[in-house]
């Protein structure tokens, strides 16, 4: 619940445009500090675009992107990243020649913050920064109950545990906002429910603010507050669940799958 | 510069840009459909002129049998190349089968000393070809003027073959996306055939055809047109056949109006090439004629 | 370069110790190599060296970074040139400048072999940044066809600069500044380079790049800058191999620096391991001894029962044929993308299960 409402992240008329296509139109998005909101949609209805043009991935046609009132709109994505916010990929994309650990190491580097001679010659100041960063990755690990598997290689888990390693590896960013896109695809009904609590979990553990994209019906009404929804690229409905549930217009989006 | 010299550069880059257009379309051609840079390429273009060579001083054939004999032999041999060199590699990462071409054409360049020997070889370049003809005061050779004329003939056929033939329907089908031709069931493995099969086809002409105008033959001899035609390739929009000719010319073109113009930079005639790629590269990566290709992410 | 293993027994580990006694014996290997082998042998040593800092200043582009890049022959070119005509004594140029004589400016320059050394991988380095700024936005294979441009570029204009280079007369008589002492101690400080670098955070970001740029970028990784950054120092190290080789052939000319010498250390790239330091210093001693030791395949070879004709060329083929064999069934190369380990040479001998045993990566 949100305790102190601070807007967190907004954008304003955002637009995406490829040639003669738009697959995202006027898009208006608030979220406060600490709340989780979901944005759903059939399949094509530019839910990803979104997130690409909100991390720096896409550059808008139009509209703008604000983190904390700030216009990160267009920003490099890394840039996006050291501001605070992280995300994780529909697709999962995993570091594949690399170990577990070493996938969320690397996304500590923007704590380590050194230069290449600092860290080559592992001087005291890198290497203090190292072990902290290390400590840090395997507690992370522990959270998402993967730090067992610290040294094998990232791709060789089941599909399940890679998505839990995504999320670790954007948590080592030390992100404020979290991006989720379809968190919960391929798992089954245990595993969907375990992820609804650990998304709780590290929101309240990580004083986060929660943006996920999800196909999964019982995730999305059972663990966001407030939800959006796209459909070819236009918000035809925001509200609580049960009032989205309720909403003719998403019921059609979606034809009568539910 | 006089008209006479003038219009015999023209005829000459009109020649030399024919030449590095057939070059060109095999190297788009396989690009757009494999999305792979055939470094084996130029030497395709060697082996035509040697087996042309060959066909003509170990053989006795005439001219025009040899040449015909060289470019079949060499479109079977594009073929059979792809498969051993090429097939095997398609899933892997992009790197490899890179790497692989490079490999291939070291081979082939390193098979051609062996067999072939290094020292220069001059080839026999039949009379009919090799006349002076006049036009007012200006001489010409009868192959430069040939070469164009020839080239222009071809590239319809081609065009023919690509836009009105179910085969060439297929290959643009796989260049446009090759997973959902093989949904279509389109059988890949013959259209890549049929594809490098061409390219080498083209490569051996342009081989053969090189060594009429320039008879001088030498193992290495189709590495910097090979380096120059891809080039003019991704000038003129890599995957785009129009685009390869247009390249091709282009190149040939600037080349030739670059020496005759400005003769005290002629050293520096093979950079310019590379000077252009990286002007074009730089500006419009997708060349003259080209399309944009975007990434899912 | 090695894992350290489970075991740990007191304050050294018991691969620590085997790694410890292996360098100890490799240094002692050197000195007497240089004192007991013959001028040719010792050479054909201490251009294994040499290619063992060519292979991986390759390596950490390509191996490490994901960088396709095909103009290493010009980093190397750069490197030799600035050395050589920074060491160069006046006398020895103007011999060498007989058509058009040197600029002015390098006519007296003179300086000893390791400032010069580190000045030419400087301006490699230099090169190298100017170069990739532009180039390094570019997707894999128009990246590696640009590289490929400049590196001829880079040829062509040593070959025209009359004045600077001395064109395609090329320079001879270089002073011979690559000692054993030189080209080992080059050679051991990039190999502690690269270790040090790849086990480093630094090193972490560059295998990510190579991995997935996009994840990367999106995990806070600078991916532009760290392919710059990757790529400057890949032409600094060339420009040292460069030097070096040219300090001990003792003669330059851009004839040397095709792309065929850029082909040469990629083959050792690949056979190795693309991606694996250990494999990039075990398949450049391979491939060096090997490229000398076939020679004899350019020979006439006595079979005893007769004699085939000499067949040159047959050298390169039999190469050709290892890189292409290599690339098409094992892509990974000797060692992949792991690193040498004791567990993994205990297991080539016992013949453990297959797949068991060594975890074997640099942590």
């Amino acid at each position: 619940m949100p305790e102190h409402p601070e807007l967190m992240l907004s954008t304003s008329h955002l637009t995406m445009k490829f040639g003669g296509l738009t697959a995202v139109s006027d898009f208006n998005l608030e979220i406060q500090k600490n709340e989780i909101v979901g944005l759903i949609g059939p399949n094509g209805a530019g839910k990803t675009t979104a997130f690409n043009m909100i991390t720096g991935m896409l550059s808008p046609t139009e509209g703008k992107v604000l983190f904390k009132e700030r216009d990160i709109t267009g920003l490099k994505p890394h840039s996006i990243t050291a501001l605070g916010i992280a995300r994780t990929f529909q697709n999962i994309r995993l570091f594949k020649e690399m170990s577990v650990l070493e996938n969320v190491l690397v996304a500590c580097n923007l704590s380590i913050n050194t230069g290449i001679l600092a860290a080559t010659l592992h001087l005291p100041g890198y290497r203090a920064r190292e072990s902290e960063a290390r400590r840090f990755s395997i507690e992370l690990l522990e959270q998402v109950g993967l730090a067992h598997l610290a040294n094998e290689n990232g791709t060789s888990l089941p599909y399940g545990q890679q998505r839990r390693l995504e999320i670790a590896r954007a948590l080592a960013t030390k992100p404020k906002i979290l991006l989720l896109d379809e968190p919960a695809a391929g798992m089954n009904p245990q595993e969907s429910f375990e992820l609804m609590d650990f998304i709780r979990k590290i929101r309240d553990e990580f004083d986060l603010t929660i943006f996920l994209i999800e196909h999964h019906m019982q995730v999305v009404m059972g663990v966001c507050e407030r939800m959006y929804v796209l459909d070819y690229g236009i918000t035809i409905a925001q509200g609580d669940p049960a009032s989205i549930q309720k909403n003719p217009k998403v019921i059609e989006a979606y034809l009568g799958v539910d | 510069m006089t008209l006479s010299l003038l219009f015999q550069h023209i005829v000459n880059a009109l020649s030399l840009g024919s030449l590095y257009a057939l070059l060109a379309i095999g190297y788009t051609m396989v690009y757009g459909i494999l999305r792979l840079i055939n470094f084996a390429h130029g030497d395709i273009f060697m082996v035509g002129a040697y087996v042309a060579f060959y066909g003509i001083t170990l053989m006795s054939l005439p001219w025009w049998a040899a040449l015909l004999f060289s470019i079949v032999f060499t479109a079977f041999f594009g073929i059979v190349l792809e498969r051993v060199a090429y097939k095997p590699l398609r899933d892997s990462p992009r790197i490899s089968i890179m790497i692989s071409a490079i490999g291939a054409s070291f081979l082939l360049e390193s098979l051609a000393v062996l067999i072939f020997g290094g020292r220069p070889k001059g080839m026999p370049v039949p009379d009919v070809l090799s006349k002076v003809v006049y036009f007012g005061s200006v001489s010409m050779i009868t192959i430069s003027l040939i070469i164009p004329l020839f080239t222009f003939a071809l590239l319809i056929v081609l065009l023919w073959i690509v836009n009105k033939t179910k085969i060439g329907m297929a290959m643009r089908a796989v260049s446009t996306d090759i997973e959902a031709a093989r949904l279509m069931a389109v059988d890949v493995n013959k259209v890549v055939s049929v594809t490098f099969g061409i390219g080498s086809l083209l490569a051996a002409l342009g081989g053969i055809m090189w060594s009429f105008k320039y008879p001088q033959l030498n193992p290495l001899m189709g590495m910097m047109p090979g380096l120059k035609c891809f080039i003019a390739a991704v000038i003129g929009g890599i995957g785009n056949i129009a685009g390869a000719v247009l390249g091709g010319f282009l190149l040939g073109i600037i080349e030739i109006m670059m020496v005759a113009l400005l003769p005290t930079l002629s050293g520096y005639r093979d950079a310019f090439a590379f000077i252009l790629l990286i002007i074009v590269l730089l500006i419009k990566p997708t060349g003259l004629l080209g399309k944009r290709q975007a990434e899912k992410v | 370069m090695s894992k350290k293993s489970s075991i740990r027994g007191g304050p050294i580990s018991k691969n620590m110790l085997y790694t410890i006694i292996f360098l100890g014996a490799c240094i002692l290997f050197i000195f007497l190599a240089d004192r007991l082998f013959d001028a040719f042998s010792l050479r054909v040593f201490n251009l294994c060296a040499i290619y063992i800092v060519l292979a991986l200043s390759l390596n950490l582009l390509n191996g490490f970074t994901g960088l396709f890049s095909l103009g290493h022959a010009g980093f190397m070119a750069v490197g030799a040139y600035v050395s050589a005509l920074l060491t160069m004594p006046a006398p020895l140029k103007e011999m060498n400048y007989f058509l058009v004589p040197i600029v002015s400016w390098l006519h007296h320059v003179t300086i000893p072999f390791l400032p010069a050394l580190i000045i030419a991988g400087l301006v490699s380095a230099c090169v190298g940044f100017l170069i990739g700024a532009p180039v390094l936005r570019l997707r894999d294979d128009y990246l590696a066809i640009a590289t490929l441009g400049f590196g001829e570029i880079i040829r062509v204009i040593i070959t025209n600069a009359q004045s600077i280079t001395n064109g395609a007369q090329g320079l001879k008589g270089l002073p011979r500044f690559s000692t054993t002492f030189a080209v080992w101690t080059a050679a051991g400080l990039v190999v502690l380079f690269m270790v040090l670098l790849m086990r480093s955070s630094y090193g972490r970001a560059m295998k990510a790049v190579r991995d997935d740029e996009l994840a990367a970028e999106a995990m806070g990784i600078n991916v532009f800058r760290v392919k710059v950054t990757s790529f400057t120092v890949s032409s600094f190290l060339a420009g040292i191999g460069g030097a070096l080789l040219g300090h001990m052939i003792t003669t330059i000319d851009p004839k040397m620096f095709t792309f065929t010498l850029t082909y040469n250390i990629l083959l050792i790239v690949v056979l190795g391991g693309v991606g694996s330091i250990s494999g990039s210093v075990i398949s450049a001693i391979i491939v060096t001894v090997m490229m000398e030791a076939l020679r004899f395949l350019d020979e006439p070879i006595n079979l005893i029962f007769f004699k085939t004709p000499a067949m040159p060329g047959l050298r390169m083929v039999v190469f050709s044929i290892l890189l292409m064999v290599m690339i098409i069934y094992r892509q990974k190369g000797l060692m992949g993308n792991k690193e040498f380990s004791w567990e993994m040479f205990q297991n080539v001998f016992v013949k453990k299960s297959k797949k068991g045993g060594s975890h074997a990566r640099t942590p």
